[in-house]
């Protein structure tokens, strides 16, 4: 039985068909983006490339241990001294090893991507939150965005961009945009349903309703969204070392080449302390919306 | 010209839905339409007059809350027509409507819906801002509004920090301050403890003394409904009696009214005119006078420390009729078959 099934499937289906085409469309669809839209790619490479170097040489603009205060002094600022004494601790840690440079370098990228990533996600989740049809459309777009293997997205990229530090920004907000998008349209579903329809019944506009109303109850969930984006954005900086994306990646990816274990953790030592800074700083600061405040109040 | 007005309004969820509006004129009972097709609203006529406080007492499922948006276009009717102060909502375009909304009905909800993260002043000077009045003009008259409603010890506290019935004050100041004829009260104190939903009864009474307001208040609760309310309508669907709360009392119009009615405190809604029986020829100027609109339980002692009957007068003190022990027990009795009250009770 499943001997002639087997045949069957060959005879009948197999057989006939040709190679599976859809990897040679996209290769083809890459190949004729690349010539058709080229001055758009070039330009997109030269912004993200000024956004990168100027972020990264602001960062290293001052002496690392003027720096560390200051992150120190940020982290008070959005939590409260206890963060800061922790945070101030950490990052003279990232400073003792010898990847100060490289370290701000992947900062100063996952700072571009995940401003861009989240610049992108927050007008798509309001579309999503507002249109089902739209919600619908997205989901798996979003879901094939965050699952398709990072590294398999490199290459068309790399091939777009040439290699060097903008594919691995691009691929970095492709992979860490999703939570920004499902966070923010969750955050606007939630709200409570009452109280758009007071606005409503107020006679507010839906603009003024999104505005005045639904973002700013769903600005908590729409920072735990940001929270998300940043942290995916980091994971995959690393990744995007492999492709010339410098910072924190190369020497992780150079040091796997020679299997230097000092070196590896060094650097793996600098992303985790560098990942528990972000964190903590836009948890914090997700703490002081109005809205998270005041239901802080009524506990 | 009547505040509100509507005429056969219909309102029919699901998908055929004026197909089943034909039916239901037709003839066809609310349980016998079509599957996937609810009657939320059948067949409402009725107007409200300027200054009066409308009641719209129904179980959940009777359609009131459907009711009550219709009448400030949130939900547009299957058929038929809301006019608020001679304007008909079906004519408005969206604009128009929200225009409507911002200068001629506000709203009061069951749960409040308040902005958490806005102060209470913040959140009762919401309407004004939507209508477009600077921050120090609106927040003056969010103020004033605030104490109408006695919250001038709290404008600066957010929504957690209040209880519920003062958050509920809140609700009511937001509505106050946008300043419309017309107020829409959707269930706003059933969510309430008991005692604070009568005191914020008795401060709504107070309220419209000051402002009359026309008010359609929406309810589950008859006592609340006979407390309250000019004119209860009484609604499954279609409305099943529309009168005062004596009248229904009264006159329950069929089995479903006579059952709410069952549970309600007479008493407390009867007045002595309403229980009183005629003169007759006596000679009345001995008797003990009352006036028409003292409720039957402050009757209970002038009747018993009087031998003689109590004599109803109205505000001249003209006389309008007796309250004897008789009369008042005979008035709890709710009417159920006709002639049955006059019969004399049987010996045990």
């Amino acid at each position: 039985m499943i001997e002639y099934l087997r045949n069957w499937f060959w005879t009948y289906v197999w057989k006939p068909l040709p190679d599976m085409p859809f990897g040679d469309w996209m290769e083809t669809f890459i190949r004729w983006a690349r010539d058709a839209w080229a001055a758009g790619f070039d330009a997109v490479d030269a912004g993200l490339e000024f956004l990168y170097l100027h972020l990264a040489d602001g960062l290293l603009w001052l002496p690392s241990g003027v720096m560390v205060l200051l992150f120190a002094a940020a982290a008070w600022a959005a939590r409260g001294w206890k963060l800061g004494v922790g945070i101030g601790l950490g990052m003279f840690v990232v400073a003792w090893t010898p990847y100060w440079e490289q370290t701000m370098q992947t900062l100063s990228m996952v700072l571009v991507a995940a401003a861009i990533a989240i610049l992108l996600a927050i007008p798509l989740g309001i579309a999503a939150a507002e249109s089902r049809t739209f919600s619908a459309v997205a989901r798996p777009v979003l879901d094939f965005m965050q699952t398709l293997p990072a590294f398999v997205y490199l290459i068309p990229v790399v091939m777009l961009f040439s290699v060097g530090v903008v594919p691995g920004i691009i691929a970095t907000i492709i992979f860490a945009m999703p939570p920004g998008v499902r966070l923010t349209e969750l955050g606007l579903r939630q709200v409570d349903g009452e109280v758009v329809e007071a606005g409503q019944a107020f006679g507010a506009s839906p603009a003024r309703i999104l505005v005045r109303i639904k973002l700013p109850l769903a600005l908590p969930t729409i920072m735990a969204g940001l929270n998300q984006v940043i942290m995916l954005a980091l994971s995959m900086v690393v990744i995007a070392g492999l492709v010339g994306g410098g910072g924190l990646g190369a020497v992780i990816s150079g040091s796997l080449g020679r299997l230097d274990i000092a070196a590896g953790f060094n650097a793996g030592l600098a992303v985790v302390l560098l990942a528990i800074l972000l964190d903590r700083v836009t948890q914090g600061l997700s703490d002081r919306t109005p809205v998270a405040r005041a239901a802080r109040l009524a506990r | 010209m009547p505040a509100i007005e509507v005429e056969s309004l219909y309102k029919v969820f699901g998908k055929g839905a004026k197909g089943a509006v034909a039916q239901l004129k037709a003839g066809v009972p609310r349980d016998e339409l079509p599957k996937g097709v609810t009657a939320a609203v059948i067949d409402h006529s009725w107007a409200i007059e300027p200054g009066e406080i409308f009641v719209v007492m129904g179980l959940s499922g009777s359609g009131k809350s459907t009711l009550i948006r219709m009448l400030n276009g949130l939900i547009k009717p299957t058929s038929g027509t809301v006019r608020i102060g001679g304007v008909e909502l079906g004519s408005l375009s969206a604009r128009e409507l929200r225009r409507l909304r911002r200068e001629k009905v506000s709203m009061v909800f069951q749960h409040f819906a308040l902005l958490p993260h806005r102060t209470v002043v913040e959140n009762v000077a919401f309407g004004l801002e939507i209508k477009g009045l600077d921050k120090a003009a609106r927040l003056e008259r969010a103020r004033e509004a605030v104490e109408l409603v006695g919250l001038a010890d709290h404008v600066d506290k957010l929504p957690a920090q209040l209880s519920g019935g003062m958050k509920q004050r809140v609700g009511l100041a937001r509505a106050l301050a946008a300043d419309t004829e017309v107020l829409l009260m959707d269930e706003a104190f059933s969510a309430l403890d008991p005692l604070i939903r009568q005191e914020m009864q008795d401060q709504l009474l107070d309220l419209q003394g000051k402002l009359g307001k026309t008010i359609v208040f929406i309810t589950h609760d008859l006592n609340e409904a006979m407390r309250i309310g000019d004119r209860i309508a009484i609604c499954d669907g279609q409305v099943k009696q529309l009168g005062t709360a004596e009248e229904i009392l009264m006159h329950p119009a069929d089995e479903y009214v006579a059952e709410f009615t069952a549970d309600v405190d007479r008493t407390r809604v009867l007045t002595a005119e309403a229980v009183m029986e005629p003169c007759g020829t006596r000679d009345t100027s001995e008797f003990t006078t009352v006036e028409s609109d003292v409720p039957v339980n402050e009757l209970y002692e002038p009747v018993l420390n009087s031998k003689a009957p109590l004599l109803v007068v109205d505000d001249n003190a003209d006389p309008l009729g007796v309250v004897t022990p008789r009369s008042i027990i005979k008035s709890l009795a709710p009417e159920r078959e006709s002639g049955d009250a006059e019969q004399e009770p049987q010996p045990a």
